[in-house]
């Protein structure tokens, strides 16, 4: 009996704990959503966590001042979507090379993906930027993109997942009816990786679209910007005294996150760890 | 029935080899596109920033001359530089310790039978959510919570009597140091946790069911079975953490532009500060990237060694 109310009474408690961490995880954005309604008299009167009607009048003024969120929204995706597709495609082709064939090299090929994993990624953005200038892709969406094609730890969950569904059989029975090795990739194992790839897919996504200090460096044209490009312009002397509308641009600079989260947040949870921490 | 099986077996691998033979050279082709990108965008430009560091050049010159060494002499007599480098390791340090901490509390909690939690899924992802969102909105959205004098946090803090006059949080060093360290807990802690109730789950239950019968506490098996497991998980945990927190870009940027007095500048701001701001010091820059590698793989390879020794005198007890 003692016991038990022990128990009770710690779950109370660790609940408790669990709302407080809860408030810090949502107030932050419920705020922003909030003030995005409001005016910026009431928001230099005073809090509220209940939405105003300013949202118009907020949203006139943004636009006014050619914050242009639909082209923020439409860059991001093309070169979230364009990394994604490329990443998944050749992440799986390049687990696919490793895993099913036997050829010279290949335990150097598996150390060098792991190792690869280790490089910090940001630690080249000077070459990487006077490289770019010298092939005449600044402003362009190429190296946004294409880089991702070449994704370490894409390969390597990727490996990880073929190795617990790959039949060697499967295959050579396959290659006995006369199937290319291409056609085999394309039509038995990409098909088996689905879940794989949508796993992945959406932490590759979400990263691309997060991406900041890339298209920082690289993206000079206004119409080009991409959303955190955006967002980082809400800090000028624009728009920053316009509280109403700075927490306008900030709501729909987030907005699309909180509902993909909303629909996919088990998806997203699950996958975390999907990755497959072995060792 | 056995031998039979094997006979199918030793078919197949005959089969297979001859198959196989001309089939593994696709490897190359398959492998072509992954390591001819890298190159190209990855290991091209690293190798062209290595180069960089030793010569000097500024601004968009293409040529430049080859000073040796000077620009790293010149680099580690430079304060602000030195000072970018104490800063991260603060910002991390101060983000890491509590967040390791309470990633493990509250992994002990969910895996914990006795306690039987609900709703956990729930709580994985509203702790998850802050992760997913992007670095350089939740920079914005902090500094305008945080804002002088009449930002929310500065309502609500005179709104309840703690403060009487608006608080300048941006001004003080050890107020926007600690915003950006609580913004990097804040967003990694939850990850954390999944990472490490993952590995928690993967122990075998049967090491918990014999400390029980031996008459263990939940906090004994909890320390003396779990921790001691989880070991690897938290070495990756911390690796993953290090190598990432060296990195730390958006959010000190975003907040305060790295101030006040430069206190939340960190190596990658001021990487991108030398090199795409002002004098457009491309040398500089290059050699604080080049030290910022080596850092990095310095400290990962510290904290394995760290990790395998004090493993082994474990062993030895």
């Amino acid at each position: 009996m003692t016991e038990r109310q022990r128990l009770k009474s710690q779950r109370i408690l660790i609940y408790v704990f669990f709302a407080l961490l809860t408030f810090l995880s949502i107030a932050p954005f419920w705020v922003v959503l909030v003030n995005a309604t409001r005016s910026t008299e009431q928001i230099q009167q005073g809090f509220s966590l209940l939405p105003g009607s300013s949202f118009i009048k907020n949203w006139q003024f943004l636009k006014g001042k050619g914050f242009n969120i639909f082209q923020g929204y439409g860059n991001s995706f093309i070169i979230a979507a364009g990394s994604t597709i490329l990443s998944m495609y050749f992440s799986s082709l390049t687990a696919y090379a490793i895993t099913v064939y036997d050829f010279r090299g290949k335990k150097f090929v598996n150390g060098l993906i792991l190792f690869l994993i280790m490089m910090p990624p940001q630690v080249n953005i000077i070459g990487f930027y006077r490289f770019m200038g010298q092939l005449n892709l600044l402003n362009s969406y190429i190296p946004l993109i294409i880089p991702s094609i070449a994704s370490a730890s894409n390969v390597f969950f990727m490996q990880q997942y073929l190795e617990t569904i790959y039949q060697p059989a499967y295959l050579d029975s396959a290659r006995i009816d006369g199937a290319k090795e291409l056609k085999i990739f394309h039509s038995i194992i990409l098909p088996q990786m689905k879940p794989a790839i949508a796993t992945m897919s959406l932490f590759a996504f979400v990263q691309s679209w997060n991406n900041f200090l890339m298209p920082l460096i690289l993206i000079n044209d206004r119409g080009k910007y991409t959303l955190p490009m955006l967002v980082q312009l809400l800090t000028t002397d624009t728009y920053r005294t316009e509280y109403g509308s700075m927490y306008l641009g900030l709501g729909l600079a987030i907005i699309p996150l909180i509902i993909v989260y909303l629909f996919l947040s088990r998806e997203i949870v699950g996958g975390v760890t999907a990755g497959g921490i072995k060792g | 029935m056995n031998s039979e099986l094997q006979k199918e077996g030793k078919g197949k691998t005959l089969q297979k080899k001859a198959s196989i033979k001309d089939v593994n050279k696709y490897a190359y082709y398959f492998l072509a596109p992954f390591f001819i990108t890298y190159a190209i965008f990855n290991l091209y430009p690293t190798l062209y920033t290595i180069v960089l560091s030793f010569l000097d050049v500024s601004g968009f010159e293409i040529v430049g001359k080859f000073v040796g060494f000077q620009n790293f002499i010149n680099l580690f007599n430079n304060n602000v530089f030195i000072q970018s480098v104490k800063n991260t390791a603060i910002l991390w340090t101060v983000n890491f310790i509590p967040q390791i901490t309470l990633a493990m509390i509250l992994a002990y909690w969910f895996t914990n039978n006795r306690l039987k939690l609900k709703g956990q899924n729930l709580f994985k992802s509203l702790f998850y959510f802050p992760n997913i969102m992007t670095a350089a909105s939740v920079a914005v959205i902090f500094y305008t919570l945080f804002s002088y004098p009449r930002g929310p946090i500065n309502q609500i803090l005179i709104g309840i009597g703690v403060l009487e006059t608006p608080f300048d949080f941006f001004r003080n060093v050890f107020f926007t140091r600690g915003i950006v360290s609580f913004i990097q807990f804040w967003m990694w802690y939850g990850q954390t946790t999944l990472v490490l109730i993952s590995g928690i789950l993967s122990i075998d239950d049967s090491l918990y069911e014999a400390a029980i019968i031996d008459g263990a506490t939940a906090w004994q098996s909890f320390t003396k079975i779990t921790l001691p497991l989880i070991r690897p998980i938290t070495l990756y945990v911390m690796i993953t953490s290090l190598i990432g927190g060296l990195q730390m870009f958006d959010i000190p940027l975003l907040l305060t532009n790295g101030g006040p007095n430069g206190s939340v500048d960190t190596i990658m701001t001021y990487i991108y500060k030398q090199a795409f701001q002002g004098g457009r010091n491309i040398s500089i820059a290059s050699t604080a990237s080049v030290v910022l590698l080596l850092i990095t793989m310095l400290a990962s390879l510290l904290v394995i060694i760290y990790f395998r020794r004090s493993s082994n005198t474990e062993k030895k007890e």
